[in-house]
């Protein structure tokens, strides 16, 4: 971990502020992620900005029957919040289905959304990694990818989107707000606000420099039944292999996006027209574009099973 | 690249590493004259209450609270299983919530209360968990063993708290005291040597007391 | 002592305290996190700074240059170690890579400098600035590859009986299956740590180390010095399942760090290191063929097992499952050992018998099935008391009764027929059966034993406790010998300056070190008979801390009115003879579920029925057969280090990517133990069980995965991915 300096911040304001014309700053809430990496001298911040005394803890309702999440909340809080559980299942489920109890009762709700892939060669600061080190190249296509992505991939990053919440999120709409050093404000739709890797894979959202994520709103509740289905190999504290975050009327209709495919929670509004046919076409109109590698082929197979599986739950 | 303005003290005058540079990696980065070195890290105060004791400390910016707590405090009761989050030995309590002390920064724990292994009982004196752990060996190697306890004595409280987990049935409803919702709670916490199945035996008997 | 066989009635057959469920004597000292373990021993070496390894970023190759300047200048440092400063090192017997990699690169993430630094924060930060200069070699790393080119090995030389060629011809029914097990990690929670500090030219090391002797002797061959000037200590190990069998490079670089600074320095190799930098259990191909009658009568088995290490390496020894397993006059049995550039390969809890029993044990399944027998019975009738592989009759053997006694606790009757016809809500649900069969072998241990004043008796060996629970059976056995209670021993272990144990590796610790201080306290009861004058002729009773020869009865304490007494005693298992095979043997249950939809693997119901004469303490014997099952379990539906054979290493080296079971992939286990002796394993009349959980475990579940599914999966672990193409539709 290289060394750095460490401030507080005391409010949004105060942490933009202090974050603003920094070339190499970090802004800190849990840091289950963040110190990870920093161990790993995959991040290498000289200066850290903590805000978890920025007071964004609070769940409140919005003007328009939605919910605003502040930033700060932790995945254990927002997953236990009666309003959250009751109208917004889905996202209850999802962060239930992440990390660990230890992780959740850290890791905040901003924090989350900002999550770094889990790909292997990532991790290993001696490989070649695009996204760790502009232009240096992908070990991955071609080495170890079981986990790896399917879709959304590029010839120079086919890393995953770890965060299980993120997939939730996508399926409800969820706007990210965030703020500036200048004052302004800015609502991001959550479709917009992740980028496919293309040839910079080490640019992972359209957050600005010093920009930090101040609350994530949900539109009012959709009403539906709300499922999240995780796979994996391991029965609990695992990354997804494939998740299906879906919210399913009784008519037949609904959304759904996926986890542990693409390098950001994978949905595509066409394949969600063709719920009714049943999984398999949605599965494939979600695929359409998919250039699995030989060792995550099966992922294609397992997301249409899994959706299978999610619309078997909902019609039980 | 220089970064003069996040360190104030002198740095002997050599470089700051910048933004992406990986210095392990002499595959991809061949060695190159412009090496760099690293500024002096000034330390920092921390005042936090560690097992019902107040506590000060002025500490490395870098030292997590895992690191505090063994090389600073001598509180080795906790423990270092992978120092990244992915194994739950170096679980305690703080402010009544279990985290991995490993993935935070000490400085961030002003103000706070930790609790840790040595806080909840003694050889002499047990917290009625570490006594189950005993009877019920839900141990073995006993590297683990702290972080199991100390998540043990919360996923209880999680559980009458009503926090939802993974196994919950139905997510708006009330959280039961089963096996099922303490083994997805129990399961950021790894024992190699495998003594899940005694550590439910001596986590139920405790529920059973308390509820 | 010579052991002497069979073992005669002696006074552990008392059975107050040896063979009572017994909890941990150390259990309030690692409930409260208050035993003290390697890296942790502050009041040794305050002082100590702190070291951090630098691992190879190549697998093979030479090193052409280091850039140290800028680590040397950063702020803390006290100095680096590389092979240029530590001067010329040995290689442990123990070792197959040098633990100092340098100008040669052996593996991926071998250690190549380590960092000193008065911090941990600083050592680490100034590791990330060692800059070295590779010259990367060419390697091979893939197993299947190389195959052809493996050779025979002295390792384990094959053998054969009987004609196996005309009479696998013959047979009527027969099954020809090629098995392949993964490449896995030991993953103990405690990484591998070390504090050393130099008095002079001795050297003393806090070190994790299940294997204190030879660790001892393997440091100073390292370190070119006199095993006399080494001094190990390792009270409490956490874990180690045959990873800290041998000294590693923690060791070697804190004691080298230390004499390079001439302060105390301390090491723990941090986990992302640990996968490529230590040793892993290599993986397997195995091809097994078995004939039988058209009866079920077993007539011809061959095992042949390829695998790969490191140059000088050894072999994963897995015919070894199958040597002893079942009758069957023609044998073949064979081992091929090719070279690969991965790290080094070594023991794994059950080395050979684990992923060997995967595939003779799931062999057995498919035979049994093409037969048209009951997997059970087919074991049973196939059962043979005498070793095929040596002649020679077990000590004891009861598999046929482990297997009746677990498939009646079971319920395997209900084991659902055909496959893939049992369905519970989302899951498809299956049982499996396997044996478990694993050496009991015992060697040489000492102990000393001290009688003090306060009346409390000290053990002490360089037995180890690497959560096996030997402190507890020790003091069962000392206080067994010299009829005190439990509380009153107190053992202590873990420290090269006590007699030499048989320390924890290959299932030996058990019987071995309890037989041990058996002796040692055969000796300490002739000096109380001495010191107080009883009679020589008659038989010692020694209970509730009083002695009688029969004629008078006295306390204890009375022996000690000149001093503490004390005595040493070792055990010597050499004559334990050439006429006997000694073995464990356990039978595995399973029960699982198999999702209809995505394939995911869920274990339901463990049960293992286990037999290894006298079981000293059926607490923590249980916990180690459970844990047995647990990992057994990992490496079933879990556990491959994957190589990644263009960079040459193993591509997922952490706890997130290298899955281990949680506490959520883990039912409710069940353990049972047979009663009875073995009088001629040891004084002790038992074996150990460290082991024998594991064999076989995981094969009962790819059985189980198979009697759900119908879906015969031959490459472990068993992932969702191996069988989603062959999954029947959901209906």
């Amino acid at each position: 971990m290289r060394p750095f300096t460490y401030e507080r911040a005391t409010s949004p304001a105060d942490a933009v502020s202090k974050a603003a014309g920094r070339r190499n700053v970090k802004f800190i809430a849990g840091g289950t992620n963040l110190l990870d990496l920093m161990k790993l001298e995959i991040e290498t911040p000289t200066h850290l900005i903590d805000i978890s005394g920025t007071g964004l803890d609070q769940i409140e309702p919005t003007e328009d029957g939605g919910l605003r999440i502040g930033a700060l909340v932790s995945n254990t809080a927002l997953a236990a919040d009666p309003r959250i559980r009751r109208d917004y299942g889905v996202l209850s489920r999802a962060l239930v289905a992440g990390a660990s109890g230890q992780l959740r009762n850290k890791a905040t709700t901003g924090g989350n959304l900002l999550q770094r892939t889990r790909c292997p060669y990532f991790y290993d600061t001696n490989m070649a990694c695009n996204k760790r080190e502009p232009n240096s190249g992908c070990a991955a296509i071609g080495g170890f990818s079981r986990q790896l992505g399917v879709v959304g991939t590029s010839n120079a990053c086919i890393a995953t989107h770890p965060s299980d919440m993120a997939v939730a999120m996508r399926v409800l709409d969820a706007v990210v707000e965030t703020q500036m050093p200048d004052g302004a404000t800015r609502s991001i739709p959550i479709a917009e606000f992740y980028e496919l890797p293309g040839g910079a894979p080490y640019i992972e959202t359209v957050l600005e420099p010093a920009e930090m994520i101040t609350a994530v709103t949900l539109p009012k509740p959709i009403g539906g039944k709300h499922i999240y289905r995780k796979v994996r190999d391991r029965a609990s504290y695992a990354f997804a292999i494939v998740s299906v975050a879906a919210v399913l009327q009784p008519d037949g209709s609904g959304r759904f996006a996926c986890g542990g495919l693409a390098p950001q929670p994978w949905r595509v509004e066409a394949a969600e027209q063709l719920l009714p046919q049943g999984a398999s076409a949605a599965a494939q109109r979600l695929l359409r574009d998919a250039q699995p590698t030989e060792g995550n082929r099966y992922k294609l197979k397992l997301a249409e099973r899994t959706l299978a599986a999610v619309l078997a739950e909902a019609r039980s | 690249m220089i970064q003069d303005e996040d360190f104030k003290v002198s740095r002997r005058g050599v470089l700051l590493g910048g933004v992406a540079t990986t210095a392990i990696a002499s595959t991809l980065s061949p060695t190159s004259s412009a090496q760099t070195s690293l500024p002096q890290v000034e330390p920092v105060s921390l005042r936090f209450t560690v097992n019902g004791q107040s506590r000060e400390l002025m500490l490395d910016t870098r030292v997590t609270l895992l690191d505090a707590l063994r090389e600073h405090l001598d509180l080795t009761g906790t423990k270092k299983g992978c120092d990244h989050g992915q194994c739950g030995a170096c679980t305690v309590i703080v402010n009544g919530q279990r985290i991995n002390s490993c993935l935070s920064l000490a400085v961030m724990h002003e103000g706070d209360e930790v609790t840790t292994i040595e806080g909840l009982g003694t050889p002499e004196n047990m917290h009625p968990m570490q006594a189950a752990f005993v009877k019920h060996d839900g141990y073995q190697c006993g590297y683990c063993t702290p972080g199991q306890i100390c998540s043990a004595v919360s996923v209880l409280e999680e559980i009458k708290a009503g926090i939802p987990s993974h196994v919950t049935e139905d997510i708006t409803a009330e959280v039961g005291m089963t096996n099922d919702e303490m083994r997805e709670r129990m399961s950021g916490n790894i024992c190699r040597c495998g003594a899940y199945s005694n550590i439910l035996d001596a986590m139920s008997e405790v529920a059973g007391e308390i509820a | 002592m010579k052991f002497i066989k069979p073992a005669q009635q002696n006074p552990i057959d008392q059975g107050r305290v040896v063979g009572k469920p017994t909890t941990r004597i150390d259990g309030p000292l690692k409930t409260t996190g208050t035993a003290v373990y390697s890296y942790e021993w502050k009041d040794v070496a305050p002082n100590a700074a702190y070291g951090f390894v630098v691992g190879a970023a190549v697998p093979t190759g030479r090193i052409r240059s280091f850039d140290l300047a800028a680590a040397q200048e950063a702020p803390g440092v006290l100095d680096i170690v590389t092979y240029k400063n530590a001067g010329p090192l040995g290689l442990g017997d123990f070792n197959t890579a040098p633990l100092l990699g340098g100008p040669k690169i052996t593996h991926y993430h071998q250690a190549v400098a380590l960092v000193i630094a008065e911090t941990f924060e600083q050592a680490r930060a100034a590791a990330g600035l060692v800059k070295v200069d590779y010259a990367r070699g060419e390697g091979v790393y893939e197993l299947s590859d190389q195959k052809d080119s493996a050779d025979p090995t002295d390792a384990a030389p094959d053998s054969s009986q009987g004609d196996f060629q005309s009479a696998f011809e013959r047979a009527a029914v027969k099954i020809d299956e090629t098995y392949e097990t993964a490449n896995h990690a030991h993953a103990m929670m405690e990484p591998h740590a070390t504090i050393a500090v130099w008095e002079g030219d001795e050297l003393t090391v806090w070190s994790s180390n299940q294997m204190v002797e030879w660790g001892r002797q393997d440091i100073a061959k390292t370190l070119k010095i006199s095993p006399d000037k080494v001094r190990l200590v390792a009270p409490y190990i956490g874990g180690g399942f045959g990873g800290k069998l041998f000294v590693r490079a923690d060791a070697i670089l804190a004691a080298l760090g230390a004499k390079l600074v001439q302060r105390p320095v301390k090491v723990v190799l941090q986990r992302p290191l640990i996968f490529n930098n230590t040793v892993h259990r290599p993986s397997t191909i195995q091809r097994i063929r078995l004939g039988a009658s058209q009866d079920g009568n077993i007539t011809s088995v061959a095992h042949e097992t390829w695998s790969g290490d490191l140059e000088g390496g050894g072999p994963e020894a897995s015919t070894q499952a199958s040597r002893p397993a079942y009758a069957g006059e023609n044998r073949l049995m064979q081992t091929r050992l090719a070279v690969l550039n991965l790290p080094e390969g070594n023991a794994m809890r059950a080395p050979g018998d684990m992923p060997g029993s995967i595939a003779i044990e799931v062999a057995m399944d498919e035979l049994a099935e093409k037969l048209g027998i009951d997997p059970v019975e087919f074991r049973v009738m196939n059962d043979t008391q005498v070793n095929p592989d040596d002649g020679k009759p077990f000590s004891r053997r009861k598999l046929v009764e482990c297997l009746q006694r677990g498939a009646s606790e079971f319920g395997w009757e209900k084991r659902p027929s055909p496959p893939a016809s049992k369905r519970d809500g989302r899951w498809l649900v299956g049982m499996g059966v396997a044996a478990a069969i694993r050496g009991g072998p015992a060697t040489k241990s000492a102990a000393r034993v001290r009688l003090e004043s306060s009346g409390k008796l000290v053990v002490e060996t360089d037995m180890t406790d690497i959560g096996t629970g030997s402190y507890t059976i020790l003091a069962q056995t000392a206080a067994e010998m010299l009829g005190l209670p439990l509380e009153q021993v107190e053992v202590r272990l873990g420290d090269s300056s006590f007699p030499v144990s048989a320390g924890s590796g290959g299932q030996w610790g058990a019987t071995s070190s309890t037989s041990g201080v058996y002796a040692a306290c055969v000796e300490l009861r002739e000096k109380v008979r001495m010191a107080l004058g009883l009679n020589a002729e008659a038989e010692l009773n020694f209970a509730d801390g009083s002695v009688s020869d029969g004629s008078a009865e006295r306390p204890l304490t009375d022996a000690l009115a000149t001093g503490p007494l004390e005595a040493e005693g070792e055990i010597d298992f050499e004559s334990r003879g050439d006429d006997h095979s000694y073995f464990t043997f356990g039978a595995h249950f399973v029960e699982i579920g198999v999702d209809v939809h995505t394939a995911e693997i869920r274990i339901r119901r463990m049960l293992a029925v286990c037999d290894a004469g006298r079981i000293f303490n059926p607490v923590s014997a249980r916990s180690q057969v459970i844990g047995g099952m647990t990992m057994g379990a990992g490496a079933a539906l879990l556990e491959d280090l994957h190589v990644d054979a263009r960079q040459g290493f193993f591509a997922n080296h952490d706890l997130a990517s290298y899955e281990v079971p949680v506490h959520m992939d883990i039912p409710h286990q069940e353990c049972i133990f047979l009663d009875g002796d073995d009088p001629l394993a040891s004084p002790m009349k038992g074996s150990g069980v460290g082991e024998l959980g594991i064999c076989g475990v995981s094969a009962a579940i790819g059985n189980a995965i198979y009697n759900a599914t119908g879906i015969r999966v031959r490459e472990h672990p068993i992932t969702l991915d191996k069988l989603l193409d062959q999954m029947p539709e959901p209906v």
